[in-house]
């Protein structure tokens, strides 16, 4: 075991630091610590054009491969990367979805044609992408989706027809990458499509959510005909659940580091309130600051030994499979640890009509953590029956 | 970067594994824990002369195989999961770590060469349920060319069968930080009395040590005015039960997983139900976080102990995995009894031994709620 990183890898990381230092100034000072969860619908201009910064300074694609035109920097590097990101406090990507997740997907199971069409415009940061998955429908059960996909012969073209749901970035996004039904008799995971559409057309119609925050990052997204040119189903018709699933072994928890920066950053502010306001000495708010402080660490030293496996074998080990179900616990007692240092103050809004603060807004999002991506009830079934080999629950029917 | 076991270190755990498998079954550890002494010599000369686990921090220098706390973790974790009955924490983790903090070159190499030879000891230290400074309640008084101890330890692991006793005490009139001292001595000097204390958890032995007037002379001196020493030496030790604890609760896990596998009630293995699922998925999630702290913490004291890049975390690397571990263990264990139903209620099945050792475990060198106020000060900056 070595926990330490190489000289060249420190030396990579001095570059982080020094560029993101010279460029996060100007109109991206405002940018600093702001576009995160619950704040992801703030300064969408300013962050459209930072995207392009990084991309201009060559901090898109690290992890792709070179081929795909990225740089192809080993884990380690991209782990630097994003924990320097975090520590500036350069702001929420409004990129990331296209980079780490479309983009990957295009590069492993697209045609030439797509890679051509849909990946330069990923690594330089001028296009944006959302995510079609959910449905009313299809929550946990993401299989039952419902929307429908029919191959028009006169149009030569897909013509989609249903609704997604929880789409963040929906009305920032150029493209969205959609699953459908491509076989209308099929059920669950068979019969499934994965389509790249683009998203300023008239068959598309994006209603934004009003959260429990007040604010909208997420949205509904309506296909009525909606049209996807015929040769941008990713694969063919039936693929689509490969496809989608492939897409989740892409993020092998890089990111998560960066992601616990910005937990230690929430943490850091909760410890400063409670010095300020005298809670650092009520002997419960200590243990809790302590336990906080102690599962973020043990975070740390999760993702290291998740990063340090042979990703070749493409297996799940357990320390990866809870990581989820403990993140998302640990942020959602974070965010309530932070109301309790604050006290009543806790329920005074910065401003008239519902302005939260930067701590309130982070406790009501948290709310959101231990259900997107896979429920905390969903996580303990996947490790019961993946990590201890426990049966599946009997299967009940519903008639209809 | 690379948090993973070696080769090397992978083969040590492995015959650490085969080894165990045949000396510590259920049989032998309920032999073994209903015995006073509460270990098998046979089995404890096996350990030292075949498998030369005893050797595995000494240094080179004096004859051992001069590894680290990463390999000694990587065998405590698996004695905690194989519930093994032996002076290895208290002789290997406890006593041989304050030699090799405290002891000059020539006290060293008489306790190694004794160790190597499967010599045991015990480390006392506290009087009382503080396992820290605030514990030390022996005192010891300079008279002329020696030392006078009076006192009397409590929970002093091993401390009846010892052949080698490693003492911390404070002098006469010091408090807190100031005036402790460590010495060592043979257990049969005049002027020890050893009792063994009948603990609830049989499978880990304690004893109560007295001192009345014991006379040291200055070879048995190792160090005085050594706070920082005794600090290490308990962070140190602490990194090593936190990894058995980690193998215990593994093993709370694998039992209940097996049984409720094969217990069918309404038709349906038990294991099937999501609220026997869902609580065996936080068993799993609570040992495989304290697992990560655990080996993250092993790498620490390495640092700790050759000046390396980590060596100012020990102090929070071990806080944080004796909280993480404690909890994991003892809640592990209690949701093994109430996953097994009735029988994991009985003397016949084996979880009740894993619970009565995880709750010792958790408060020996401090609970959770001691560490985590530990944490607390240096996270609030006092």
């Amino acid at each position: 075991m070595k926990l330490t990183f190489s000289k060249a890898d420190e030396a990579f990381r001095q570059e982080v630091v020094s560029w993101l230092d010279a460029h996060l100034v100007g109109e991206f000072e405002q940018l600093k610590f702001r576009g995160g969860p619950g704040d992801e619908h703030m300064f969408p201009e300013e962050r459209k054009r930072w995207e392009q910064t990084l991309a201009e300074g060559g901090w898109i694609g690290l992890g792709w491969p070179k081929e795909a035109g990225g740089r192809g920097c080993s884990i380690e590097q991209q782990v630097i990367f994003y924990e320097e990101y975090a520590r500036a406090g350069a702001p929420g990507r409004v990129g990331h979805i296209g980079e780490g997740l479309a983009g990957p997907t295009i590069a492993a199971f697209g045609s030439d044609e797509q890679k051509q069409k849909y990946l330069p415009g990923i690594l330089n940061g001028t296009e944006l992408w959302c995510q079609g998955y959910s449905e009313p429908s299809a929550g946990s059960d993401l299989a039952n989706v419902k929307t429908k996909a029919r191959f028009d012969e006169t149009k030569g073209k897909w013509i989609i027809n249903g609704q997604k749901v929880w789409t963040s970035l929906a009305h920032e996004s150029d493209y969205i990458f959609v699953i459908a039904r491509t076989d209308p008799d099929s059920v669950a995971h068979k019969g499934l499509g994965f389509f790249l559409m683009k998203m300023d057309q008239s068959g598309i119609d994006v209603r934004p959510i009003e959260q429990i925050t007040g604010t909208s990052e997420f949205n509904e997204v309506f296909f009525d005909e909606a049209e996807c040119e015929a040769e941008d189903i990713v694969g063919k018709p039936g693929d689509g659940w490969k496809v989608a699933m492939g897409l989740l072994g892409f993020e092998r928890g890089v990111s998560t580091l960066g992601q616990q920066m910005a937990f230690q950053n929430e943490l850091n502010d909760v410890i400063a309130a409670a010095k300020a306001n005298g809670a650092a000495n009520d002997p419960v708010i200590r243990q809790r600051i302590a336990k906080a402080h102690e599962g973020l660490k043990i975070m740390r030293y999760n993702s290291m030994r998740t990063l340090s496996h042979d990703a070749s074998d493409g297996a799940l080990h357990k320390e990866a499979l809870m990581y989820k179900l403990y993140w998302a616990t640990w942020h959602r007692d974070l965010g309530e640890l932070a109301m309790d240092v604050l006290g009543m103050e806790c329920d005074v809004l910065e401003e008239a009509p519902y302005e939260l603060t930067r701590l309130q807004s982070m406790y009501l999002f948290v709310r959101s953590d231990t259900i997107y991506g896979g429920t905390n009830q969903i996580q303990r079934n996947i490790i019961a029956e993946r990590g201890l080999g426990m049966p599946k629950e009997p299967k009940v029917t519903i008639k209809a | 970067m690379d948090f993973a076991f070696t080769e090397e270190q992978l083969m040590i755990r492995e015959s650490a594994i085969a080894f165990l498998q045949n000396v510590s079954d259920s049989e032998s550890i309920r032999k073994a824990m209903a015995t006073d002494q509460g270990y098998d010599e046979a089995v404890w000369a096996s350990l030292c002369q075949e498998l030369y686990l005893q050797a595995i921090t000494v240094p080179e220098d004096f004859g051992g195989l001069g590894l680290g706390f990463v390999e000694l973790v990587a065998v405590m974790e698996q004695m905690g999961q194989y519930l093994l009955c032996a002076p290895f924490f208290s002789t290997v983790c406890l006593a041989a770590t304050a030699v090799r903090l405290a002891g000059n070159d020539d006290q060293q190499a008489d306790f190694f060469a004794k160790l190597l030879e499967g010599e045991t000891s015990a480390l006392a230290f506290t009087s009382n349920t503080y396992f820290n400074s605030k514990g030390v309640e022996v005192t010891y008084k300079k008279v002329g060319d020696q030392f006078v101890l009076n006192g009397e330890y409590r929970y002093v692991v091993d401390g009846h069968t010892a052949k080698n006793l490693v003492l911390v005490a404070r002098e006469e009139g010091s408090v807190k930080h100031d005036g402790l001292a460590f010495f060592i001595v043979p257990a049969d000097t005049q002027g020890i009395t050893r009792q063994w204390l009948p603990t609830v958890d049989q499978t880990r032995k304690m004893a109560t040590i007295t001192l009345d007037n014991l006379m040291l002379d200055a070879a048995s001196l190792m160090q005085e005015n050594a706070v920082d020493v005794f600090h290490h030496v308990l962070d140190l030790a602490t990194i090593t039960l936190a990894a058995e604890q980690v193998g215990g609760a593994q093993k709370a896990l694998d039992l209940t997983v097996e049984y409720t596998k094969e217990r069918v009630q309404f038709n349906r293995p038990v294991a099937s139900f999501q609220s026997v699922k869902h609580k065996a998925a936080d068993m799993m999630t609570r040992v495989e976080a304290a697992r990560s702290g655990v080996y993250y913490a092993a790498c620490v004291a390495d640092d700790a102990l050759n000046a390396g890049p980590l060596a100012d975390e020990l102090k929070e690397a071990a806080s944080i995995v004796k909280a993480a571990a404690s909890e994991a263990y003892f809640q592990n264990a209690g949701d093994a009894i109430q996953l097994h139903g009735g029988v994991g209620f009985t003397w016949e099945y084996d979880v009740h031994m894993y619970f009565k050792r995880a709750k010792a475990s958790e408060h020996f060198l401090g609970n959770a709620a001691y560490h985590r106020e530990r944490l607390a000060k240096d996270l609030l900056g006092e």
